[in-house]
Formats: structure tokens, sequence, C-alpha cells
């Protein structure tokens, strides 16, 4: 029997001894060929469960990112909402894989590395070049300021063609304004405004018949007040008939349309009414011809006279007592230009 | 297949030693050092949703009547680009996403960069060899402001167009240039040429992108060059030697994880979380305002600086000469980035500090580069709380004349507090560290003493 499992095991050997033999030698072969290169990355041992993780978090990823297109093609009501959860899960999910990727499966060396030193071998070639260059030169002077004539000159012509950009030194036209004697107010669907329909307690705004509203003189805020609070500066006694005043709506700090108006409920107690920019808050008294009671504009409300045509209608009679929108460098508080 | 890939580009481009290098380059491990990639993710969103964008959006002021499907602007008179961002947010499917998106990666974005610079600030990274790769962070951070701003006045809604109002009287109220400057940019009196469009939508577009693009270019390039610097100087990190984890395999798959993150932040934010619904706010007509008007956050202390500055324009013999908007649109803006540029040269002249500066500083190491920053911060942070002034009378009623007084003093009081506390605090730090490594020493060598000395 002893004899037979001998004879048993030299024959399993002997089938499989070229199999064996090939093994070892493509072994060897491959050994000789390629001696074996130090790993640079180290191993990291990783579980099956990290593995799993970041497969099924990758999956999950596709099925959100299938979503929005699913999403995208089918009509859908708050498709905004759909579409971006869709495609925010797809991206967190994704993010999610990757973190857990980096924390559990990617190799983490941590690595020395010296900073930087200095190149002054390097820095000594460039000055000697640089020295060295124009030596053969007399008029080294000369050369010099030619050359930055010639730039100069250069850049100027080359920066020239940006006068073209705006009418830049035309500050005249910032005195502008469509209002001038006899112009009618009329409503932002270019109805004309009557004097009767101004009641106190609330603001007006009024453009000029037949100008563009879009101008920055056009827009005026109109509100009528009890004359006898008014205490309009010198000269405007006859600006305000019937205690109906008008002012420039372009507040004079910072060119918002002035849209608040205060209007005390209880006057005994509260403060008087007032022309306020929702900006920042400049407010103007419109009893006193737009002075400024708070707030940083620096400039008096434009106030506008007006007349009451034999029709009752409103109509500006002049221009503004100063110029309309925001101050710049050399604005005087004198009457703007009509155009 | 990756062996052949390689080698055909080394062959092509010789950038193969290059890409080893900087493949193996090392990044110190500190979460704070991700701060400046998620405004960098975040411009990379800004431009993938910026592009989406352009190819509906219409940069023009021709005047036209809505007839769309929003129902309430039907028949209301606006221009071509109020109409186009109207037709993206209702008509464009998935339009009001990428809309929201962009909007939201901009907040987040000038939000990264401004955090950002506080950790730079504050752990002193800007010092010698930095000093480049910070000037750079600083300037972007205005462009982007600027960026910022001309993205949301494209919009030509009411409150774009009340945005718009405020820069142009800015420009105005520059002493001496403002008028002329201001009628060269907006080719005319406000609201301008038709042609101010097309300059703002370009330079929104394409100018500042490329100039951003390339500054990121530039503070990476730098950053790279002189290395990151680090924290904590245990063995073996110090001055000469940094400690970190390789660009790949260590690196990548976080940082990748990051612009994932972000991504998903911006565009969860973009779908779920409304902002800028200019179809509420309606077209910009000059003669138009809206009360509660707020700019985008990052603008916030500009409006805070316009509101607080008192009544007055610098007027001589009757002629104006500063224009009030000049002191928080123009002067207050310029002094905070003069600051922050000149810091590095300010600090250095006082320490006299030439050195090499690689490894971080605690901020309570530094106590009086703490404490300066820290009232720098207050005084900016106060201001730009003053812009929230009307929304607080709104909602708790207290009166808004009051509040812009107690801030015109707080302003300069807070700050002065905030420097002297902050100062006694970094010292106090260092004393009880002191003193705890004192006991530590002393209780061991008590210790050390009371053990028997077996002999």
């Amino acid at each position: 029997m002893r004899v037979i499992r001998f004879l048993k095991g030299l024959l399993w050997l002997l089938i499989r001894l070229p199999k064996i033999l090939y093994a070892g030698l493509l072994g060897l072969f491959g050994w000789l060929r390629a001696p074996r290169r130090e790993r640079i990355v180290p191993e990291r041992e990783t579980t099956a469960r990290a593995e799993w993780t970041v497969i099924v978090l990758l999956f999950a990823a596709a099925a959100a990112g299938l979503a929005f297109f699913v999403f995208y093609v089918v009509d859908i009501p708050s498709s905004t909402q759909f579409l971006g959860l869709a495609l925010g899960v797809c991206l967190a999910l994704i993010a999610a894989a990757l973190v857990v990727a980096a924390k559990k499966l990617i190799p983490t060396e941590h690595l020395e590395e010296s900073y930087p030193g200095e190149a002054r071998e390097d820095e000594e070639q460039l000055l000697q070049v640089i020295h060295e260059t124009p030596s053969g030169l007399t008029r080294r002077r000369l050369i010099a300021s030619a050359g930055a004539a010639a730039g100069g000159a250069l850049g100027l012509s080359l920066v020239a063609p940006a006068a073209s950009l705006g009418p830049f030194l035309d500050t005249e036209s910032l005195y502008a304004t469509p209002w001038r004697a006899g112009r009618r107010l009329v409503d932002d669907r270019e109805r004309p405004y009557l004097a009767d329909e101004i009641v106190t307690g609330t603001f007006y705004t009024a453009y000029p018949q037949g100008a563009d509203p879009e101008q920055l003189g056009s827009p005026i805020v109109v509100v009528r007040l009890d004359p006898s609070q008014l205490q309009l500066p010198e000269g405007r006694a006859d600006w305000a008939p019937d205690g109906i005043l008008a002012y420039s709506k372009i507040c004079t700090h910072a060119g918002c349309a002035i849209g608040l108006y205060r209007n005390p409920l209880f006057p005994q107690a509260e403060s008087k009414p007032a022309l306020v920019c929702p900006c920042h808050y400049s407010t103007f008294d419109p009893a006193e011809g737009g002075t400024v009671i708070f707030g940083p504009a620096g400039r008096n409300l434009p106030q506008l006279p007006l007349e009451i045509d034999p029709q009752g209608g409103l109509r500006a009679a002049g221009s503004f007592s100063g110029p309309v929108g925001p101050s710049f460098w050399g604005v005087r508080t004198r009457g703007p230009s009509s155009s | 297949m990756i062996r052949s890939t390689v080698r055909f580009l080394e062959e092509r481009t010789g950038a193969i030693p290059f890409v080893r290098k900087s493949l193996r380059y090392v990044f110190p491990d500190h979460w704070s050092f991700l701060l400046g990639e998620v405004a960098l993710y975040s411009f990379v969103i800004l431009i993938a949703t910026g592009i989406y964008l352009t190819f509906f959006f219409e940069p023009s002021t021709a005047q036209t009547v809505y007839h769309g499907s929003y129902a309430p602007l039907d028949g209301q008179r606006m221009t071509e680009a109020y109409k186009s961002v109207v037709d993206i947010s209702f008509d464009v499917k998935a339009g009001l996403l990428i809309r929201q998106t962009h909007h939201w990666a901009a907040d987040v974005f000038v939000a990264a960069i401004v955090l950002h610079l506080i950790r730079v600030f504050f752990t002193g990274a800007y010092r010698k060899p930095r000093e480049l790769t910070y000037i750079i962070g600083v300037l972007m951070l205005f462009i982007s402001l600027l960026e910022g701003y001309l993205g949301y006045s494209l919009a030509d809604d009411l409150l774009s167009g009340m945005g718009l109002a405020i820069g142009y009287s800015v420009a105005l109220s520059i002493p001496f240039v403002g008028a002329n400057l201001a009628l060269l940019i907006w080719g005319g009196q406000f609201p301008g040429d038709p042609d101010f469009w097309s300059r703002m939508y370009i330079t929104h577009v394409l100018i500042l992108p490329v100039v951003i693009a390339a500054l990121i270019g530039a503070h990476l390039a730098l950053v790279a060059s002189r290395h990151h610097t680090q924290f904590g100087t245990g063995p073996p990190r110090s001055e000469r030697k940094l400690l970190g984890v390789p660009t790949f395999p260590g690196q990548a798959p976080r940082s990748l994880g990051l612009f994932f993150a972000v991504a998903a932040a911006v565009v969860l934010l973009g779908a779920l979380i409304q902002i800028n619904p200019i179809w509420l706010w309606g077209p910009y007509h000059v003669g138009q305002g809206t009360n509660g008007a707020q700019p985008d956050w990052y603008l916030g202390w500009l409006i805070g600086a316009l509101r607080l500055v008192p009544h007055f324009d610098v007027v001589i013999a009757n002629r104006t000469v500063v224009p009030n908007p000049f002191w928080g649109g123009a002067l207050f803006p310029l002094i905070v980035v003069g600051a922050l540029l000149a810091w590095p040269w300010l600090e250095r002249r006082v320490t006299g500090d030439h050195r090499f500066h690689n490894v971080l500083e605690r901020p309570r190491d530094r106590p009086w580069r703490t404490a300066i920053g820290a009232a720098f911060l207050t005084w900016v942070v106060l201001i730009f709380i003053v812009g929230s002034a009307d929304r607080v009378y709104v909602l708790l009623g207290i009166s808004y004349v009051g509040q812009i007084w107690a801030y015109r003093i707080a302003i300069w009081v807070l700050p002065v507090v905030v420097l002297l506390v902050t100062w006694r605090v970094c010292l106090s730090l260092r004393e009880i560290e002191a003193i705890d490594q004192e006991r530590e020493r002393a209780e061991e060598e008590a210790e050390r003493a009371a053990t028997p000395v077996a002999s």
C-alpha cells in the first residue's frame, strides 16, 4: 500500500513538473529582467468596509446625477429645487466618497522637505550681465532720455483714445435738467397732475411733460403742506402755491431716488414731515426749502418753483434752486441750466 | 497603458520631471490652509456658471415692454438686460438654479478670501519671504469686490440701479477729477450712455475674470516657489524643514473632495435658498427707489460708511470741494486697502525683523499684532453692522437716528477697548502657559525627589 501511495505522489509530481519549472523559470526571468524597485508610496492596509463605503457612495452619486438628468428631461413643478437638490446631493456624495478614500484607502505619507534657499551666485551673474551690457556706450544718459521720450509719447498717444469714452470735459452737462417755466407736471403714464389731486400726508412722483423720464434732472417729488407751516428761504415765497411743493427726487448725496416720506400722524409728538432717501437715509425738510435735517447729504434738495395754470394743472414756474443730483468738485449752489 | 501615456507626454513635452516634482510637493496638514482653496474652487464654479449665464444674458439698455411668463411684471417698461435676467429665471430650464448658484458662489468666494486673509494676518504668514503673495491676495480681494458689484449691477433691477447710482456718486465725489472720471466711465450723466452696459459687461465677464485668474496663477506660483508655511516647530519641523502630505496621492483626494463639497454647498444654496429675486424688485428707473435696500454682504461695510458720515460737504467760497460720498465710499476703502498693503512693511519698521519666516506664529505670541488686527477688524465690522441699522429699526423699533449716533461714537471707542483687551488677553494666555510649564516641571521634580532612590 505504501509503495502505491509513493508512486501516486511521484506521478502527481511528474505531471505537474513542467508547470512548476515553467513558473519558476518565469519568476526567475522576471526577477532578473526588472530588478525590484523600492516602493515610493508606502503600502496601506485597507478594510473591505471602507472600500464598500466608497463604492456605495459613488453609486449613490451616480443615482443622484441620473436624477438630475431625469428632472431636466421631464417637466416637473419646482424644477429649480429638485434639479438643485439632485445635483447638490450628487456632488456631496462624490465629496464624501473622496473624503472616505482619503481617510481610509489612500496611502498618506508624511514627507519632509527643505525650504528653498537663496541663489546668490545666480543673482551675482544676473547683475554682472546687466552691468556689463551697456559698458560700450558713451551717451548712456542721452539714450535713456531719448528712450523715455519715445516711450512716454507712445504711451500718451495710446492712452488718448480713452477720451472717446465720454464727454469728460463737459461738466456743464451735469447741471442739465428738462424743467423750465411752464412745463407741465405729469405722472409716469404722462397724465397731467391737477393741483386739487395733491393731498397732504403723502407724496407724488412727477416728470416733465414730453421729456425723457430717465434723465437725472427729470423726476420730482410733490407734497402738500399747510401753507402756514412753510418757512421757505428768502425769495421763494411764491414757489409753493396753496402749499404744494416740488423738489428734485434725486438725493444730493448719492443719487438714489427719494422714496420715503415721513408723515407724522400725531404732529404734536412726532417729528415733522420729511423726505427721506432709502439708500443712506438723508433726511430733507420740505417745509424749509429742502434743508438737510439728518443723514449724510451735504447739499440741500433743489426746489422747483410751481404755479397753478387756469385749468388747475400744475406747472413749473422756473428752474430748480440748485444743481440736481449728487455733488462733484466745483458744484455751485447756482441754478441749473435747462436743456 | 499608463506607461505609454507617460512616455508619450515625456517625449513630446519633457514635462514629466516637473509633473513628478509637483505631485510630490509637500502640503502641511492644517484645516485653516483650506480657506484659500475654498476661494479657488468658488472661482472655478463662478467661471463655469458664469459662462452658462452669458449664453442667455443680453447686455442692452434698449427699452422693451415685458409680456413674458411672469405675470406680475406684464406690461412694464424695462431694459433688455433686465428682461433677459427675468427670462433666465423663469423660462430657461435650470436657469434660475445656475443664476442663484452663481450669486451664492460669489458670496462664498469673497467670504473665503476674507477668512483666508484673517488667518494669514493673525498667524504672520505674510512675513518675508511671502509679502508678494500677500499683496497679490489683498489685491484679488478688492478686485473681487468690484467684480461682484458689476455682476449684480448688470441685472438692471431696481436694487442694482440704486447701487450704480451710488457708485456714480462716489466716482463723482473724488476731488478734482471726479466729475471728469464719472463722465468718462458712464459716457455722460447718470444713468449714462447705452455703451456703459457694454463696458460693464465686458469688464465683468472678461477683463476682471482674466485679471483675477492671472493673479491666482501668480499667487499659487509664489506659494509653491517659497513653499507653504507651517504651524509648530516640533521636530522634524523647523524654519528650514517642512513636514506634510504630498500632492499625490495624499493631498489630491482631500482637495478634490473639498472642491466637490464647495460645489455641493453652493448648488444646494442656489437650489433651496432664494437670492436676489430681481422679479420682486422690478426694473430700475431713475425716479424710483425702494426701502430696505441692501447690497450683497461684501459691500455692507461701504454702505455702512456712507450712512455714518455726518452731513457736510467741504465747501470753499460756495463751491463744493469734497462731496460727502468721498469719505465713506472712496477714502474709507482706500484706508482699509492701504493699511492692509502697508502692514508687512509697517511691522518690519517697528520690529526691525528682516529674517526669513517659514513657521507661523500663534496670535498670542505677538500681542501687539493681534491687538491691532483685532481693533482694525472691529472698526471695519462695526461699520459693516451700521449698514443694517435701518433693518434693526424696522424689526426692533430702535430709533435710526439714535443708532447712527451711537455708532458714530462706538466706531472710535470700541476698537480701542478691543485693542487693550486683546493685548491683555494675549499676555495672560502666555503667562498662564508659563505658569503651567513651571508647575509641571516642579511636579516632575517633586515626584523624582519623592521616589526613594534604590541603593
